[in-house]
């Protein structure tokens, strides 16, 4: 069964903006989903259409089945959501946030505490569950939407640039704890300007351009359609490039050599040539992220 | 239990916790102002005023003023907290789960109503220092405190699916619900108008509310009960259906 599944759907704002231009889209149950995008793709909007928050002009929507035209109610049940911006009440304590969600879902008090307790401690923010919300650092904030996200216990979780202005040691438990959340079964679609967190994240990707769909493939055939891979190598001294001319080395500085490499050209190979001239390498690292690069070809 | 009863009673909660979170700002300001006007326009200017239908000034402004603090309680604790909700964006709490409309609207209504009843309550009981109020008809003034702070829940609510800014909020409230208040023969019987401005005074649904509210304390008014009570019952009917409606249109809500 689909998790999601979007035909030709279209959003045209009051103000004329086509946002988005018959997009069609599967998020197959389990599927951890990247949706990417530059600032203005659409993205939010999309979203912001399946969890009820904007109407959308025309095309259809489905939840495990469920038609949000018809059976919203249950499709609502199943999707737990972390929208773009921070959207709780700044003035209301963390666990009163979360448990209050809880409870619009239907949930009754003494669950929807339990719950609340489950997921708190699950991010961490059990300690401050009776901080007032605006006292949270911005990433604890974050944490906490996510909370709140879950305490329903939803079988698809809608992420809207999760990791946004979120620093690497949070961003990494975050990785850790969605992954977790995957593996347990539930499906994650998520939006991200960080390719990195797609390739480390996510199985499959959609890259939206101006309201449409211009890619949708695995992220690891994404990941295949880049030819060229430029490496950076650090030496220890420069030594004449002579010897590896073929390689059409280009001096960065004098410890820095950056060389492109076709897919079926080996780095072995490249490695083997500069220590036989002499060079020591030190360090070799890929310059840039394929798929940013990818991005960019298709932006 | 049901999850639309589940979710109604949380939207309460959170409200009610919202109106003793920021008491001093709901609760302490209708008490501090009437209390100013039992003394401004009781004691010094009532001091003046000879007695209407044969009750002194002071006990005769005691309905009216309680009124006016229940209609601004109710009023403003629905736009202010709804439109907060929407400025903040913590409405999409409610948005995203499968509530219904009308668990929303009555959400929001039941808070109102609350905040308007204990408001009510204690300008009522300031009044107490003042004269001894009577109560004539007990269920009648319950009746009318609880359809009135209905009926302007049910308005504040409109006004803040409406309102864009801070501004649109309190825009309503002093250019239309001030002129009723002022106007609505709280100070004075309408019966001492001409009769030009008498048939004007009937216009004003204000008018309604206080003298029902007012029969229920000495058994008398400038207006009949009945038909009194069959508006508010009607205006409390159509403001729930246009609120529901607009709610389920996303007016105001969803772009
Ligand atoms: N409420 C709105 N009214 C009118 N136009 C809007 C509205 N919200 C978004 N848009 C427009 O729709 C387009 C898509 O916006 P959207 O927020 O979906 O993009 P996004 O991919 O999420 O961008 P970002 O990466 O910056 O979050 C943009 O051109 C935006 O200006
Ligand atoms: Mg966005």
């Amino acid at each position: 069964m689909n998790a999601i599944e979007i035909n030709n759907l279209v959003k045209i704002y009051k103000t004329g903006t086509r946002a988005v231009k018959g997009v069609n889209l599967t998020v197959a149950k389990g599927d951890f989903f990247a949706l990417l995008g530059a600032n203005g793709a659409g993205k939010t909007t999309i979203i912001s259409i399946l969890i009820g928050l904007v109407n959308k002009t025309s095309g259809s929507v489905k939840i495990f089945n469920y038609d949000i035209d018809r059976q919203f109610d249950q499709a609502k049940r199943i999707m737990g959501v972390v929208p773009q911006e921070f959207n709780f009440h700044m003035f209301e304590k963390v666990q009163d946030i979360v448990a209050t969600q809880a409870g619009f879902y239907g949930i009754d008090r003494v669950t929807a505490l339990t719950n609340s307790e489950e997921v708190l401690k699950k991010v961490g923010l059990w300690e401050k569950r009776s901080s007032i919300a605006r006292t949270l650092s911005g990433g604890l904030k974050r944490r906490l939407m996510i909370a709140r996200a879950l305490v329903h216990k939803p079988e698809i979780l809608i992420l809207d640039e999760p990791t946004a202005g979120v620093d690497v040691q949070l961003r990494f438990g975050m990785w850790d704890y969605l992954r977790e959340l995957n593996a347990g079964g539930v499906t994650i679609l998520l939006t991200t300007h960080y390719l990195e967190e797609v390739q480390q994240m996510c199985r499959h990707a959609a890259i939206l351009k101006e309201g449409e769909i211009v890619r949708l493939d695995s992220v690891k055939n994404l990941n295949k359609l880049i030819q060229q891979e430029t490496y950076v190598i650090t030496v220890r001294n420069m030594q004449p490039l002579d010897g590896i001319q073929s390689y059409a080395p280009v001096v960065i500085d004098e410890h820095t050599l950056e060389v492109n490499l076709n897919r079926d050209e080996q780095l072995n190979d490249l490695l083997i040539k500069l220590i036989q001239n002499g060079f020591a390498v030190t360090d070799v690292h890929p310059k840039e992220h394929r798929l940013e690069r990818l991005f960019l070809s298709l932006l | 239990m049901n999850s639309q009863w589940i979710a109604f009673q949380t939207l309460v909660r959170k409200e009610v916790a919202r109106i003793l979170r920021i008491w001093t700002q709901t609760l302490l300001p209708p008490l501090v102002t009437q209390t100013l006007y039992f003394i401004i326009f009781g004691k010094f200017i009532g001091s003046q005023v000879g007695p209407i239908h044969g009750i002194s000034y002071m006990s005769f402004l005691v309905p009216g003023l309680v009124m006016m603090a229940v209609i601004n309680s109710a009023y403003s604790n629905v736009v202010s907290s709804f439109f907060g909700a929407k400025f903040q964006r913590n409405i999409e709490e409610m948005l995203v789960a499968p509530m219904h409309e009308w668990v929303i609207v009555a959400g929001y209504i039941c808070t109102g109503i609350m905040r308007g009843i204990v408001v009510g309550i204690l300008v009522f009981l300031v009044s107490c220092f003042f004269t001894h109020p009577a109560i004539d008809h007990i269920g009648i003034v319950i009746m009318f405190i609880i359809l009135t702070a209905a009926v302007f829940s049910l308005a504040g609510l409109i006004n803040g699916i409406f309102a864009k800014n801070f501004d649109e909020v309190a825009m309503f409230q002093n250019f239309i619900l001030v002129p009723l208040i002022y106007l609505g023969g709280i100070f004075y019987s309408i019966l001492k108008l001409p009769v030009f401005w008498q048939n004007v005074s009937k216009l004003n649904p204000l008018l309604y509310m206080v003298n029902g509210f007012r029969f229920g304390f000495f058994g008398f008014c400038d207006v009949s009960v009945i038909f009194s009570a069959g508006l508010l019952i009607f205006l409390t009917l159509v403001l729930w259906q246009v609120n529901i409606w607009l709610l389920k249109n996303g007016i105001g809500i969803k772009n």
